[in-house]
């Protein structure tokens, strides 16, 4: 309610006349008003003064005021590219990244995966900075001698694995291995072990640059060299096996229309002139390019026609148009399943192409594509299944046993069965499975428990518990429900056969010792 | 192993350690050797793979395994058994029957020809002649145990060794071909519950018998199968069982169903080569591993195993681009003495009228050599069908050097669709036409007498 005035309003008519106009300086002043996104913004108005303004007024607009409303959504961290996985990013997509782009997560791995992001957690793998770091014991044989990779037999493969389970550049060494299948060279015609260690070498420095270079270095890399007797390819008398497998497996692809049989006669040509010598002590040495073993007349590899070395015939085969479509397709089949969708193979061919054929744009696509988190899953090479069950029971090299373990399971590394590598759609059979149950067996060693020993085994353990104990021993691997289920009823069954005080105990060990081996050879670990 | 927790572990690990090295399967358990505590070795599997109680066991011809019963019950329609063996690589056909009656033969092949007369002249075609490390081939062809296709491949050849082989393994030419042609076979044919009628005996399985439903197996080794375990009885046989439901539940993705299937073949096929023995083979085979495979074979046959196609590679590789002579010699040697061994003890059991063997290669290799003291990729090649029961003849005529194909390859005189289809229609007793895509189109030699 209004307060009543005390006196009463003088008449209006009264004071008109006494009214004089007075001088108005008008003044721009700066001041801020709200914005519609809940910030301040800063608006111009004019202020009338009726005295006359002193020399240095201030006209605003003054310190900003704090915001109003705090932003609704922050700046997006995670800024990812068009085409890339656009679903939830966590723990569940950060493990399948390692198991696709490295050798599985360590417990806490993945985890610390997650603040990065896609693009970032993607990057920390395909752009590490400096050398790589090896934590954790170095590997020893049976006897624990420190290994010896170039000179006794199966220690380059225990050199390998010993980088899959120390390395902390996970991807380099994948990478190497996508090559060493790619470029599949076998120590079967090769000299020495250290040139096969040298190539995988190659594959580790040169994997995530250009494929060219790749193609180049690969070409007269000396383990190749041999494997498909580039030194023994001389003028007048060539020897076809590398030009058609360069073409065939290394860049074109079988029955494309990409060559020719006449294109693998000439490429033959271009190739000549690799030598080296040999000697009982050296083996294979002292590779090297002898003008006068090349053919240096002219020759006509897919309708181009000049003189061509083996650099350009490298060359010709990465500038034929059918090349960066192979190239996708088959980068792409190492990391997802299934064939390439034809939007998401034009586009890597894009990203390849306008790259000048560098293979780290199109890797990062392909790591970042939704195919890899939202597809199904693929059953992990032997080498890469057996590397991560020893970082997830924190293991190391020490036994030499990997080696026929992993021949028997279809992989032994440096030995692919041919020049096309090895056969991705093939990793399970009676006897590669089979393989793979006994590494687990292997692979438990120390951590399954002796039923017979002098310290006894829990007589009250539950069915529950044990289940959870061994999955705890595998550091806690995601296991689809209806594993689970099965895992728990077969720890009930295995309690139910107690039938004497004796056999509680005993019978525990035995059901924890076949519950970690079930959980080992679970879809859940063979699967990535 | 540093972290073996007791003696009996480190001992039952270095039996298993002596028997993998080996390569041979578990070394022999002396009599009254204790069993090793807490390893999952039962006292009843070392036993069985003693030779005396595995051989009571099948010389009764009663296999007590359930699932061993159903195998053979389904088999018994066809006691048959077609061997494949391969040679890998692309052998050189014109030195397994090197034509030294033919006049380009020495031009050709100024550094690798055969001397006439270092081996046996070849019968049905006196230009040609047995490699002297084809000795056993030769042999069994004087008794009229071979058939011979001294050029065989099909038209517009391809010199890739994995798209030629592809075409030989799903028996069509096409690209596209997810089965193999004896694997559509066992599909047709086969049990839903024996892998064993279908076996790959090198590691691996073949593509050949690479069905789309039926069960198939491979196996590394022929001295047993195994699965480690430090379950330990009773426990194990529950975990097998939870192992085998692994395999049987569903799957929501072709990589969880090769998973189930191989899970649950592994089981199968663990119990039914459980109680393999000794081989008691009556013949002394060569002393190499494709030998011993063909040995633990013929007793695999014995034992009464359910099988119908079993898989081989040969000794060693064929793709011989440089030092051609030395390599070819090594492992044809081994390969035609071990199939020599095995048809002698195929017939010292009386089992050779049941086994057919077909011995190919995914092509010839060119006629010309190479600067490299050896020979690059060609066209027709060589394949060989033996057995007792073989009709022992050539099929399709040495086409001669004078005129080579359009890629101065060797021409093909017969197509192996040819072959496939007699396999299948006078061994297999089965209708080519529904295994063979147009398998009326090819002639069928007589293969089986």
């Amino acid at each position: 309610m209004a307060i009543p005035r005390k006196t009463k309003k003088p008449a209006q008519g009264k004071r008109h006349h006494r009214r004089k106009r007075r001088h108005v300086w008008n003044d721009k002043h700066w001041r801020w008003v709200p914005a519609a996104d809940g910030d301040w913004r800063v608006q111009g108005y004019i202020f009338h003064h009726r005295h006359k303004p002193p020399k240095h007024h201030f006209r605003g607009p003054g310190p900003k005021p704090p915001r109003r409303v705090q932003p609704v959504a922050a700046p997006n961290p995670d800024p990812r590219p068009a085409g890339a996985y656009e679903g939830p990013w966590g723990v569940p997509q950060a493990v399948r990244l390692l198991d696709r782009a490295g050798f599985g997560a360590r417990p806490g791995e993945a985890e610390q995966l997650v603040p990065l992001g896609l693009v970032g957690a993607v990057q920390s793998l395909t752009r590490p900075s400096g050398a790589a770091t090896l934590s954790g014991p170095a590997p020893v044989d049976q006897d624990g001698e420190p290994i010896a990779p170039a000179d006794s037999w199966g220690h380059d493969h225990l050199w390998w694995l010993d980088r899959m389970i120390r390395t902390n550049q996970p991807l380099v060494e994948r990478i190497a291995l996508v090559f060493h299948d790619w470029f599949a060279t076998s120590e079967a015609n090769v000299s020495k072990a250290q040139q096969m260690i040298d190539q995988s070498n190659l594959f580790r420095a040169a994997g995530f640059g250009s494929f060219l270079d790749l193609f180049k270095a690969v070409t007269i890399d000396p383990a190749m060299l041999q494997w498909l007797n580039g030194i023994e390819n001389v003028k007048g008398a060539p020897n076809e096996n590398y030009a058609r497998e360069m073409m065939e497996l290394f860049s074109l692809g079988a029955d494309r229309g990409a060559y020719s049989e006449d294109d693998v006669r000439e490429q033959a040509r271009s190739l000549t002139g690799w030598r080296a010598d040999w000697s009982s002590e050296e083996g294979m040495h002292d590779f090297r390019f002898d003008p006068k073993r090349h053919d240096v007349k002219s020759k006509t590899v897919f309708g181009q026609t000049g003189n061509w070395s083996w650099e350009d015939a490298c060359r010709l085969c990465v500038e034929n148009p059918l090349h960066p479509s192979f190239f996708v397709s088959k980068l792409w089949s190492y990391f997802v399943p299934g064939p390439i969708p034809t939007g998401t193979q034009n586009a890597l061919i894009g990203t390849y192409t306008s790259s000048s054929w560098q293979i780290r744009p199109v890797l990062e696509a392909i790591l970042m594509s939704p195919d890899l988190y939202e597809g199904p899953p693929m059953v992990k090479p032997p080498v890469v299944q057996l590397a991560g069950m020893l970082r997830r029971v924190n293991r190391y090299v020490d036994t030499d046993w990997w080696v026929w373990l992993c021949e028997e399971a279809g992989q032994r590394l440096f030995w692919p069965p041919n020049v096309a590598g090895w056969d991705d759609s093939r990793w399970l059979d009676t006897s590669r499975m089979r393989a793979r149950w006994n590494i687990t067996d292997v692979v438990l060693d120390g951590i399954s428990v002796n039923p017979w020993s002098g310290s006894p085994y829990s007589t009250t353990e539950t069915a529950e518990e044990a289940v959870a104990k061994a999955i705890t021993s595998w550091g806690s691997p995601e296991l689809r429900a209806e594993h689970q289920a099965e895992l728990l009823d077969f720890a009930r069954r295995a309690e139910n056969l107690v039938a004497a005080n004796w056999q509680k105990g005993p019978y525990r060990a035995m059901r924890q010792n076949a519950l970690l081996q079930l959980i080992g050879v679970s879809p859940d670990l063979i699967l990535q | 192993m540093s972290h073996d927790c007791c003696n009996d572990y480190t001992r039952s690990q270095l039996l298993r350690s002596a028997a993998a090295e080996a390569g041979r399967g578990l070394p022999a358990i002396e009599p009254g050797m204790p069993e090793p505590a807490g390893t999952g070795l039962s006292r009843r599997r070392f036993l069985s793979r003693s030779a005396g109680l595995a051989l009571a066991v099948y010389g009764a011809s009663k296999i007590p395994l359930s699932a061993f019963e159903t195998g053979i019950a389904h088999a018994a329609g066809s006691d048959k058994i077609l061997v494949s063996v391969f040679f890998d690589g692309g052998i050189d056909a014109l030195s397994v029957l090197a034509p030294v009656g033919d006049p380009k033969y020495t031009t050709l092949r100024p550094k690798l020809a055969q001397a006439p007369g270092a081996g046996t002249s070849f019968s049905e075609d006196p230009t040609l002649q047995w490699h002297p490390a084809a000795a056993g081939l030769a042999t069994l062809h004087e008794e009229g145990k071979v058939s011979v296709f001294p050029a065989i491949g099909y038209d517009h050849p391809d010199e890739s060794h994995f798209t030629s082989r592809h075409y030989y393994e799903i028996g069509e030419l096409d690209v596209g071909f997810h089965t193999g042609w004896l694997g559509r076979y066992l599909d047709a044919v086969g049990d839903e519950e024996n892998p064993l009628q279908g076996l790959s005996m090198d590691g691996t399985l073949s593509p050949m018998i690479a069905t789309a439903e039926k069960p198939v197996a491979s196996i590394d080794s022929v001295d047993g199968y195994d699965l480690w375990s430090a379950a330990g009885e009773p426990v194990d046989k529950e975990m097998f069982k939870s192992f085998a439901k692994f395999g049987s539940l569903g799957s929501d993705s072709p990589a969880m169903n090769q998973v189930r299937r191989a899970t649950s073949q592994t089981d199968k096929l663990r119990t039914e080569l459980a109680n393999v023995g000794k081989f008691n083979s009556q013949i002394t085979y060569p002393d190499n591993y494709f030998a011993h495979k063909l040995e633990g074979l013929a007793a695999y046959i014995a034992f009464g195993l359910p099988m119908r196609v079993v898989t081989i590679r040969a000794a060693g590789g064929y793709d011989t681009h440089s030092g051609q002579a030395e390599d070819l010699e090594r492992n044809l040697r081994e390969t035609c003495e071990g199939l020599l061994a095995f048809q002698r003890d195929l017939e010292k059991r009386g089992l050779a009228d049941r086994v057919l063997v077909e011995v190919w290669s995914e092509f010839g290799r060119r006629p010309e050599e190479n600067g490299s003291e050896g020979t690059d990729h060609g066209a027709a090649g060589c394949a060989f069908v033996i057995g007792s029961k073989s009709k022992g003849e050539m099929v399709g005529e040495f086409p001669g050097l004078e005129k080579l194909d359009g890629n101065d390859n060797l021409r093909v005189t017969s197509d192996f669709r040819g072959m496939y289809c007699s396999l299948l229609e006078q061994w297999l007793e089965f209708d080519a036409a529904a295994i063979i895509p147009g398998a009326s189109g090819f002639a069928r030699p007589t293969l089986v007498a």
